[in-house]
């Protein structure tokens, strides 16, 4: 095989970033999928095929709650955020006037403190002696601090929600500021109301920037570990942090890496099907 | 302003000393129209004159800060766009995308909790109104501008509005298109009666299609006629010279008589002119406007040489039905433009040639300068 000039010109322009691609994504994905048909004891590997690992990871009920445990906190917190993300989203695109820029620059500010750092002041605000339950001793609302408030999925969510607000705000924000105001002003003019016009034109204008929101944050956030690990407590553990114990303290690598792909072509195949339902809205205008 | 305003008996739109101001601009500027019911009404002006916004003041989308609206005798000041009987089409037509070209027309009879049968019916009806038979199914974003704009005008006038509204529709279009369309449009207002009120800038658009033009410059209405009048009798300097092309004199006023006024100029002499088709404050100095075709070119043997004016070519072009001369006077800066369609019969000199020209005294308009 020979190659032209111009195909060593691009093999040259794509070869680093390929390599790169290769060693930091591909290959480290392939580890993976092939150490979760091995087995481990203690620290030696045993290098046959075994399906024991994907047996273990979806048929023990302690791996099947955390599973349904992770979807259903991920699937909250993705409702939750874009709930309350719309409706920012939607002020800065139409009334924010020549101070948009300003307003996104606010929303981005609290994402120049770390994320373990911004978790973990909820511990300090929802804990026993924490600022919310100082504030309602203070007011007199209560009389001894609440308790329900830290170490459960509850705390989890709303962390999350927290955590990943601007991730939602900012591409709804892209596909609303891309709907073209005469548009609104053409279904107004055939006698929409306000409120029939957010249905009929705006939401499903806006519906890219919506799937977009949900993928960025359905995905990272079910696999979150840090969260869990902070506010969660016992009940409000999720997968990631059991992989993370099969990991280090179990000793059970493959039983990991079975719970990795397990858990990875869950998000795989809800994301996909999420896509599709939402097909006829993604179209490029 | 003494231009068509005030409410009328027939009026469908009236429009009462209507004021808007953006950013201390004023955009309009007390204007007062009475736009009668199922006339093709046209506001033509440049760009920034506050035509597109006074449309958009009767659609509802801009509120005046003064002045009233009234939509079929009714005061509209603070009804909003969706609860007045009007529809506009968009100069970019706004079509949405999300819908295909059923939706798009049926959008606002969704509205009406009509029956879904007869909507259908009613859709296919207005398509085939506009000539887009068959494009039910198409899709929105896969349409030609012509076909666009048709969408747009099926869209508004399926929900048979008492007036309907076009922001420069014609624009986009290329210049066959446009032409056929300003056709079209034409005719599909006498057959569906509507009292149609067009924003351009385009003078031949306003004049060929409109019963009625109103000219505005800089937020004012200084004409509301026939396109006849518009053309033949221009009220104002500036409507005289942005309909058409037309020659300028200046002149200095010598003799007012009952029913005429002689004026001095260098070059055409003594000229005069009927008092009615002298407009403005009156004063001692004039500016005389007569349009290129109304010059006559004749040969030196006619018998009407004796009160012709002289002048030198300088200047000649072909436009196929017309031919154009640009003439010069000896000592002076002053050009003057004669077209002729007689091209049999009238003259043809050379350039450098001195040739003769003759008018008549109806064919002149004279605007007192400030």
């Amino acid at each position: 095989m020979s190659f032209s000039e111009q195909d060593k010109k691009g093999w040259r322009l794509l070869g680093l970033p390929f390599i790169f691609s290769l060693l930091l994504l591909a290959v480290p994905l392939a580890t993976m999928f092939a150490l979760s048909f091995w087995t481990q004891d203690y620290l030696v590997l045993k290098k046959t095929f075994t399906l024991a690992n994907y047996k273990q990871a979806w048929f023990e009920p302690v791996f099947q709650t955390l599973f349904t445990r992770s979807l259903l906190i991920s699937f909250t917190v993705t409702v939750f955020t874009i709930i309350f993300a719309f409706p920012v989203a939607y002020f800065i695109s139409f009334y924010g006037g020549k101070r948009k820029a300003l307003w996104l620059f606010l929303i981005t500010i609290p994402f120049w403190t770390s994320y373990l750092l911004r978790m973990f002041l909820w511990k300090v605000i929802l804990g026993y002696n924490g600022v919310l339950n100082s504030f309602l001793e203070w007011i007199g609302a209560i009389t001894e601090p609440l308790t329900f408030l830290l170490y459960n999925s509850n705390a989890v969510v709303l962390a999350l929600v927290h955590g990943w607000a601007p991730f939602a705000i900012l591409p709804i924000f892209v596909s609303l500021e891309k709907i073209d105001r005469s548009l609104l002003e053409a279904s107004n003019d055939l006698g929409d109301t306000a409120f029939k016009q957010f249905f009929r034109i705006i939401l499903p204008l806006s519906m890219p920037g919506v799937v977009g929101a949900v993928l960025i944050i359905f995905i990272p956030t079910i696999g979150d570990y840090i969260t869990p690990k902070l506010v969660g407590g016992p009940e409000g553990l999720m997968i990631a942090n059991m992989i993370q114990v099969q990991f280090s303290k179990a000793n059970n690598a493959p039983l990991a890496a079975a719970l990795s792909v397990t858990s990875l072509l869950i998000v795989g195949s809800i994301s996909i099907l999420f896509v599709l339902l939402n097909k006829k809205h993604l179209r490029n205008y | 302003m003494t231009n068509g305003g005030g409410i009328q008996e027939g009026n469908i739109v009236d429009l009462i000393s209507i004021q808007k101001t953006f950013d201390r601009i004023k955009a309009v500027n007390d204007v007062s129209i009475g736009i009668k019911e199922g006339e093709f009404f046209s506001l033509l002006g440049p760009s920034g004159c506050g035509k597109t916004t006074l449309l958009r003041v009767i659609a509802g989308f801009e509120v005046p800060e003064m002045g009233d609206v009234l939509i079929n005798d009714k005061l509209v000041n603070s009804v909003p766009p969706n609860k007045r009987p009007t529809n506009m089409v968009f100069q970019n037509y706004a079509i949405f995308p999300h819908l295909n070209v059923a939706e798009n027309v049926g959008y606002g009879l969704r509205n009406s909790k009509l029956d879904k049968n007869l909507l259908q019916k009613r859709v296919r009806e207005t398509l085939n109104l506009v000539g887009l038979d068959g494009f039910d199914n198409r899709s929105s974003t896969a349409l030609s501008g012509g076909q666009r704009q048709r969408v747009a005008l099926a869209r508004a006038l399926i929900l048979e509005p008492r007036v309907l509204l076009l922001d420069e529709p014609l624009s986009a279009l290329d210049k066959n298109l446009r032409e056929q369309m300003q056709f079209e449009l034409r005719q599909l207002q006498k057959s569906v009666g509507i009292t149609f009120v067009l924003v351009t800038h385009d003078q031949t658009e306003a004049l060929t299609m409109s019963d009625r033009v109103g000219v505005m410059f800089d937020g004012n209405v200084d004409q509301v006629a026939t396109p006849e009048d518009i053309y033949n009798k221009p009220r104002t300097k500036r409507v005289a010279s942005f309909i058409g092309s037309m020659n300028f004199f200046d002149a200095e006023v010598s003799v007012r008589q009952d029913n005429s006024i002689i004026a001095l100029n260098n070059n055409l002499g003594k000229i005069r002119l009927k008092k009615e088709s002298v407009f403005g404050m009156e004063g001692s100095k004039l500016s005389v406007g007569i349009r290129p075709e109304k010059f006559k070119l004749i040969s030196n043997d006619n018998k009407e040489a004796g009160r012709a004016v002289s002048a030198i070519v300088y200047e000649k072009s072909f436009l196929g039905q017309t031919k154009l001369f640009n003439l010069r006077f000896k000592d002076s800066e002053n050009v003057i433009t004669v077209s002729t369609s007689d091209l049999k019969n009238a003259p043809n000199p050379h350039i450098g040639d001195a040739v003769k020209f003759i008018w008549d005294e109806e064919d002149l308009v004279g605007f007192y300068e400030e």
